[in-house]
């Protein structure tokens, strides 16, 4: 390991905050969509749609509050 | 009580007051994109800002005691050299916070601590290597990861949304935006609150209240928290402004991208035992958000006059903090101390005053931008400008 710079640390960091910085924001956004799609209503398939994509967002925000809590 | 209490209680002090700025400063970088897309009304925007950071600042001290023992040797640490760089870190601080630019908290606690060290012990006190590695790689990255997530995240965000009608769209995002910015709230108060912890911890240390492996006691704990909850609350408008009006134009769907990847990369570089500036990811995401949506402008003078004052940070408040630190040996023993928490009162007194002529405030700090923090037009106050220079 380098020791002014730690590219495993850099790399890991990249990765962990793509897939949960823009890949929630994305299944955020799926979930509206499926709430509210171009032709209205949404009907029991997007409803469906719409709470998973909710419910893995909310268990991402319970992870990262976990991890703040596992740090003590 | 001695000449070494009466020390230790300014320093105590001044710690609780670096924590207050500390707050008020950094409360846009959960709450400015909330406040500019009407998620939230602004004061309860800091309200529930102030609340998570209280509630964050008890969640963990895991790294309350890093902050100054991994880059500076601890035993050219005296009470005199904590006000000095305290000292430096308040008055950069209220600097900025005055010209409306979103630095760094933390490292204008750092440049002032190392300024106050290398005033008096020397360039030898300063952990180079960690200063580098731990300080100053990572706020050189950091932006650029968290404003790359917040640019894909944003683009991702309005392609899979084409077609939503716009007022659903809109009433979607504000209320997912709420939870991300809760998120950088939280983070931030675990974040920043622990820095001035492991300032006063090791204050305690090196007057030998507390042996030299001491955790935080509560007392510490409580009103570090309190102090960051409550700048928090008074909220930092004119940092607010310049963050979610001047950079870039935020609807609800960039804020969301913004904040989840604050968040993101804030969270998860702490568990590398990164203790990021909440500032410049926030900064980094704010931009990247601006990127990532097409049509989109992003105001690239205020980003670059923004980073200018980044790179200041940390030799400016080193300076200030050895400047606190000659004054105080200058006149010497407890007088020089309270001479220079002395000066530290009024100049805090006079920007506050400043700040008022004119004010930023709650209920103009959605005005639209017109090239200056302050929303109305001024003829006599060009400041922002001045100071970024």
């Amino acid at each position: 390991m380098n020791t002014w710079i730690n590219p495993d640390a850099l790399w890991k960091i990249v990765v962990v905050g793509i897939l949960a910085g823009a890949g929630l924001p994305a299944l955020f956004a799926v979930g509206v969509r499926a709430l509210n799609p171009p032709v209205p209503p949404a009907g029991a398939r997007g409803y469906t749609v719409a709470v998973g994509c909710f419910a893995v967002v909310l268990a991402a925000i319970g992870w990262g509050i976990s991890l703040i809590v596992g740090h003590s | 009580m001695t000449g070494n209490d009466v020390v230790l209680v300014l320093v105590v002090v001044t710690a609780l007051g670096f924590d207050f700025t500390n707050g008020f400063h950094d409360t846009g970088n959960a709450m400015a994109t909330s406040i500019v897309t009407g998620a939230l009304p602004p004061r309860i925007a800091v309200a529930v800002s102030a609340v998570l950071n209280l509630v964050g600042a008890f969640l963990s001290t895991a790294v309350a005691a890093t902050i100054a023992s991994g880059l500076v040797h601890s035993q050219d640490v005296t009470l005199t050299v904590v006000v000095a760089g305290l000292t430096g870190g308040i008055l950069w601080n209220l600097t900025t916070w005055y010209a409306g630019i979103p630095s760094s908290s933390s490292h204008a606690l750092i440049g002032g601590v190392v300024g106050a060290t290398m005033a008096a012990a020397g360039t030898s006190a300063v952990k180079w290597q960690g200063l580098v590695s731990k300080v100053i790689v990572p706020a050189a990255l950091s932006p650029f990861i968290a404003g790359i997530v917040a640019a894909l995240g944003t683009y991702l965000v309005y392609r899979l949304t084409r077609g939503v009608a716009e007022d659903a769209r809109t009433r979607g995002f504000r209320s997912g935006q709420i939870g991300s910015a809760c998120m950088v709230s939280l983070a931030h108060g675990t974040n920043d609150a622990q820095k001035t912890m492991g300032v006063i911890t090791l204050a305690l240390i090196a007057n030998g209240t507390l042996g030299a492996d001491a955790k935080a006691p509560t007392w510490v704990i409580a009103s570090c928290a309190a102090a960051i909850a409550l700048g928090t609350y008074v909220g930092g408008w004119r940092v607010i402004r310049a963050l979610g009006k001047g950079l870039v134009e935020i609807e609800p769907p960039q804020g969301l991208a913004a904040e989840s990847a604050s968040a993101a990369v804030i969270l998860c570089s702490a568990d590398f035992g990164y203790s990021l500036s909440t500032t410049h990811v926030a900064t980094g995401s704010i931009l990247g958000s601006g990127v990532g949506r097409p049509g989109a402008a992003v105001r690239w003078n205020i980003a670059r006059r923004m980073v200018v004052a980044w790179l200041l940070t940390l030799p400016a408040a080193g300076l200030v903090g050895a400047l606190a630190y000659w004054t105080a040996r200058g006149i010497g023993g407890t007088g020089g101390v309270v001479a220079v928490f002395a000066v530290l009162v009024v100049a805090s007194i006079a920007f506050y005053v400043a700040s008022r002529h004119p004010a930023v405030t709650p209920e103009n700090v959605n005005a639209a931008w017109t090239g200056s923090v302050v929303p109305e037009p001024v003829t006599e106050d060009e400041t922002p400008d001045e100071v970024a220079r």
